[in-house]
């Protein structure tokens, strides 16, 4: 009885999604339950199976296999009620450029259903919600890469979804431009109560706005709870060690009682320990005496980033992304500035 | 029954189609400069040196309706290649993820197609009026109607192999060897009836012939085969382009 109450409440509930693509298996049987009105953040390497999964709950691409329920509809059955249940920010533009800003809500307000003169009355709502108000009547050529960005939420909104979805919605912007749409995200959460699931991969971002995050790697979910509990597990303090030979360093700290978990990566040597004022001189103490240089330390407390690393053993860092990524980026970031 | 929400969608997706044509001022002086330019030069240019057998009236105005379908080839199949740019541009999924049918997207985008293309056509008309080509204007309403299946068909037939394609680079090999060849061949600068055999059996299986043959027979009221059998090809032409339209289109995934 109880299970069946929880599953009421999943206003998103995916129930061993699965999706292959030829012999690989981009999304490894996932479960997930979204509540209403919560921000969801998934995170997760690029390849990781985040955008896969998104896809196949817009209904853009069909699961392999399992089920997945969105506002209570199946995402292969209820194709129709599915997609107008739900807003898409697409991780790349998808804006008619040659267009104005009101020609393109206009039209997404049509091919949605919505005649006039709610039309017009949600048009206004939607550009207030997200500061263009005074720019419908351009064309989206003219707009700046954050502006267009803003443009796609409005556009997500237009037909009062249930649920929002964003991906990457802060790709290829710069950081002012990034604070101002976290900045709108939230306000729609608070105005209007909407569910919103996004993928990041601005880790402090996802701190900042979500309320539970999922970790993806390879397709399956390997950690999923509010940001302070995921870095909470972690316990204590993060000290990062620069060393040129961090492996070597790792197998001799994790010989410690007190070094919770030791990782090498990119010529760093993260731990997670109590106390880590008193912990590092321990440790560069023994570097030492093992002649291992020591180029610095610091301490810090735990971040999405060291739980991501602590999951998944990498970063999520900007050097990690393919050359199609990056491509993508700097395209993105091109395009901005016109 | 039609659902009111389709019709507003594929009324909107149309509007579309005829905002971006408007407002992109080259496109429009680009494609009434080539038909322009085989009017007044190739067209008054030939029309002393030029009368050839099984041809009625001067050249000039011979061609008019081969330059009208060409108008209209090169309008419609370039309207249909744009799913490509949709897609390059990411538009295309905005409108994939709606809670609109397939066919209802392929039928704004044909109609809106078919409109720009019916305007070009129009245009250079009115060109061939001033250069002084006499036509007969009982049958303006069957030219349009011929312009207009004619645009869809083309426009269709774009729809489809711009489904196929993965990006914009295969466009110039389209134009190369499917467009031009379509228009040469379709007997609208010479007549068919004195080419070569072999031409003329590739003529035959060129679909634009067809358009050339009725839009002849509605303008100036001559043609080389008769009207019913060209019409007859032409629908059904047609019905195959959409019907390759429908089909492909429907396949893409997002």
């Amino acid at each position: 009885m109880r299970e069946r109450m929880k599953a009421a409440s999943c206003v998103l509930k995916v129930e061993g999604l699965v999706k292959k693509f030829g012999n690989l298996e981009a999304v490894k049987s996932v479960r997930l339950c979204v509540n209403e009105g919560e921000i969801f953040g998934l995170l997760g390497p690029n390849g990781a199976g985040k955008t896969t999964l998104i896809s196949m709950l817009v209904t853009t691409k069909k699961p392999t296999s399992g089920k997945a329920l969105v506002n209570g509809f199946d995402i292969e059955h209820q194709m129709d009620d599915v997609r107008k249940s739900i807003g898409i920010v697409f991780q790349d533009p998808s804006l008619d450029e040659e267009l104005t800003a009101f020609e393109n809500l206009e039209l997404h307000a049509t091919m949605y259903g919505i005649g006039e003169p709610e039309r017009s009355k949600r048009i206004a709502e939607v550009v207030k919600t997200v500061g263009l108000s005074d720019r419908l009547k351009d064309v989206v050529k003219t707009f700046s890469g954050g502006m267009r960005r803003r443009l796609e939420i409005a556009r997500g909104l237009l037909h009062y979804p249930k649920v929002l979805f964003l991906d990457e919605p802060t790709i290829g912007l710069d950081p002012q431009t990034r604070s101002n749409i976290w900045g709108y995200i939230k306000k729609l959460k608070k105005e209007k109560g909407i569910t919103i699931l996004l993928t990041t991969h601005y880790m402090e971002e996802a701190d900042s706005v979500c309320d539970r995050i999922a970790i993806i790697d390879h397709g399956q979910i390997i950690a999923l709870d509010t940001p302070e509990s995921l870095k909470n597990s972690l316990g204590g303090d993060v000290i990062t060690v620069e060393t040129p030979e961090a492996e070597r360093l790792s197998e001799l700290v994790k010989k410690l009682k007190w070094v919770k978990e030791a990782k090498a990566h990119d010529g760093k040597l993260t731990l997670c320990v109590e106390f880590g004022e008193k912990a590092i001189p321990k440790i560069v103490t023994l570097a030492n005496s093992n002649k291992i240089q020591v180029d610095s330390t610091s301490l810090s407390k735990p971040t999405l980033d060291d739980v991501f690393l602590h999951y998944t053993g990498r970063t999520i860092r900007e050097e990690n992304i393919s050359p199609k990524e990056s491509m993508r980026i700097r395209r993105m970031a091109w395009r901005g500035r016109h | 029954m039609i659902k009111h929400r389709e019709l507003t969608a594929i009324f909107f997706l149309w509007k579309r189609e005829l905002i971006r044509f408007f407002r992109a001022k080259s496109r429009i002086i680009g494609s009434i400069g080539m038909p322009f330019f085989f009017l007044a030069i190739l067209g008054t240019g030939l029309n002393a040196a030029f009368s050839m057998p099984g041809m009625q009236g001067n050249y000039l105005a011979f061609i008019t309706p081969g330059i009208l379908a060409m108008v209209l080839l090169f309008g419609s199949i370039t309207s249909g290649i744009t799913v490509l740019m949709d897609r390059q541009f990411g538009f295309l999924k905005e409108t994939l993820v709606a809670p609109v049918k397939r066919s209802s997207i392929i039928v704004g985008k044909a109609l809106g197609g078919a409109t720009t293309a019916i305007v070009q056509g129009i245009i250079m008309l009115g060109i061939a009026l001033l250069l002084g080509v006499s036509m007969q204007f009982s049958s303006f309403l069957l030219v349009l109607a011929l312009m207009f299946i004619i645009s869809i068909a083309f426009v269709s037939l774009g729809i489809a192999i711009a489904s196929l394609m993965e990006d914009m680079h295969g466009f110039q090999l389209i134009m190369n060897f499917l467009i031009m060849p379509m228009f040469f061949l379709s007997g609208g600068l010479f007549p068919l009836s004195k080419a070569p055999d072999i031409v003329r059996a590739i003529s035959y299986i060129d679909p634009l012939t067809y358009g050339v043959e009725t839009l002849r027979f509605a303008l100036l009221g001559q043609s080389s085969m008769p009207f019913l059998l060209s019409f007859g090809v032409l629908i059904g032409f047609l019905l195959a382009s959409l019907t390759a339209a429908a089909y492909l289109f429907g396949k893409i995934e997002s």
